[in-house]
């Protein structure tokens, strides 16, 4: 069995949708694992991962610790603050006086688009990308893929529309890959100003108006309005961002059908997303982060095995029957 | 098998059948079963995947289809019998007894095998075997159950004969 990931995940465009499908069916049982009474598994014993976090995560960071412990590795958390980073020291020097520490993952989060595969390029340990600039933040692609699963059954066919900054997301950009690949219709909505030019290139509508996407949809993925968009000019207003685009009761209750819920968080209440809607009873969000644990132990296990050079050598040797 | 593991277990006051992916797990159902119709008790069963127990990850690779892992709530204090198809290196019941403890600390474990093929890597042995064979090492015996393969059989497949 040769690395069914290869040696790296930097992002869901990337893999093809067998591959995708691969770490959606191997979350599944590591769902189970959480809820033992010891949740903890011996698959990455000795394995040692270094979470290498160069901007603010919470969720993010914690997940994949816990993702990490609940497989029996060995975790150290890097942040950039109280660092060498501080001291100027590059990506690559960092990571290179990492591996000489003779550790086996690296899971990075930088501010820089590309910083994941730069990293994955020079280094010989697994490098999964926790979200690079503007790129591609694939677990949460995939965690929002397993719980839209979870919730529909299935995702060919499924119509999803993201909402909101799309242009600056890589949740975004981690679901459209994600969704399309999977066979999801996908829709964007939210200002001009906050969608990409030339995204129905990629098979992928348009919505000008939230009332139209709640129409379209079955699922609503909210993003988060990154608060710094208003001063850099995007839109005009917070409060006028949720007066036109805001998913609120009102809106949901004139749709067809019942509309599942998603947000990656963390969620500005009252500016994307009305708090009735974020605690109402089709709201998905907190399931998206309890598959969070489970898709990040999916990935770091296949990732982790599977040399296959020893793969070759071990070939006939007897392991268990 | 049903009849020994029930001797073994003196009743199904505390017995627990515990099956071993995925072949052990039809096994595991249809022994309780039988004890059921016997008996007339409920036997507690369950499931062991133990994929992630493994000492191997590093050479052999992910086996990415990991089977659902269901045990009873409760086993302190239980007689849980491990039930597998074919007993060969040891090295599953070895990961199967460390999955175990991680659940619970039950009063005994036994272990019901169908076939014993020899070949023992670790110091393990089953307490009821259905069948003993000798096999070499190159070739390989595989149980087939009615419920997953459409048929109950054990099969010795020769390395290099198509089965």
């Amino acid at each position: 069995m040769t690395a069914p990931l290869g040696k790296d995940l930097i992002g869901l465009e990337d893999l093809s949708a067998d591959q995708i499908r691969l770490i959606l069916d191997t979350a599944e049982p590591f769902k189970e694992v959480s809820e033992r009474p010891i949740k903890k598994v011996p698959a990455l014993r000795g394995k040692t991962i270094v979470n290498l976090f160069f901007e603010a995560s919470t969720r993010t960071r914690i997940s994949f610790e816990f993702a990490e412990k609940r497989l029996s590795a060995d975790t150290v958390n890097v942040a950039a603050s109280g660092s060498s980073v501080q001291k100027g020291e590059t990506l690559v020097d960092t990571a290179r006086n990492l591996e000489a520490m003779r550790i086996d993952m690296v899971v990075i989060r930088h501010p820089s688009s590309g910083a994941a595969e730069f990293l994955g390029n020079r280094i010989r340990s697994n490098v999964i990308n926790a979200g690079d600039g503007k790129h591609e933040h694939p677990t949460q692609g995939l965690l929002d893929l397993l719980t839209i699963r979870d919730k529909h059954g299935k995702i060919d066919g499924i119509k999803v529309c993201l909402v909101g900054d799309v242009l600056h997301s890589r949740v975004a950009r981690s679901n459209i890959w994600g969704l399309l690949k999977l066979g999801a219709e996908v829709g964007v909505c939210g200002p001009e100003t906050l969608l990409p030019r030339g995204i129905e290139e990629l098979g992928v509508c348009r919505f000008r108006r939230i009332e139209e996407a709640i129409e379209w949809a079955d699922v609503l993925n909210v993003l988060r309005l990154q608060l710094e968009r208003m001063e850099m000019g995007f839109i005009p207003s917070v409060r006028e961002y949720y007066r036109v685009f805001g998913v609120t009761a009102e809106r949901l209750e004139k749709a067809a059908r019942p509309m599942t819920i998603m947000h990656p968080g963390p969620m500005n209440r009252g500016v994307e997303i009305d708090s009735r809607v974020a605690d109402g009873p089709h709201s998905v969000i907190l399931d998206q982060v309890t598959n969070g644990v489970a898709v990040r132990m999916a990935v770091l296990y296949l990732l982790a095995g599977g040399r296959p050079e020893l793969a070759d050598a071990a070939k006939g040797s007897g392991g268990p029957e | 098998m049903a009849v020994e593991v029930l001797e073994l277990a003196h009743g199904t006051g505390d017995l627990v059948l515990i099956g071993i992916q995925r072949r052990g797990v039809e096994l595991a159902e249809r022994i309780a079963k039988l004890i059921e119709q016997d008996e007339g008790a409920v036997v507690p069963r369950g499931a062991l995947d133990i994929t992630l127990y493994r000492d191997d990850l590093e050479t052999v690779g992910p086996k990415p289809v990991i089977g659902e892992t269901r045990i009873p709530r409760e086993l302190a204090g239980k007689h849980v019998v491990i039930v597998d198809d074919v007993l060969y290196t040891g090295r599953t019941v070895r990961a199967a007894l460390d999955e175990l403890a991680d659940f619970g600390r039950p009063k005994r474990i036994s272990l019901c095998v169908l076939v014993d093929r020899g070949g023992r890597e670790l110091p393990i042995q089953p307490d009821i075997v259905g069948k003993q064979v000798k096999v070499n090492g190159g070739e390989r015996v595989d149980v087939l159950v009615e419920e997953l393969d459409g048929r109950d059989e054990v099969v010795l497949v020769r390395p290099g004969v198509l089965a």
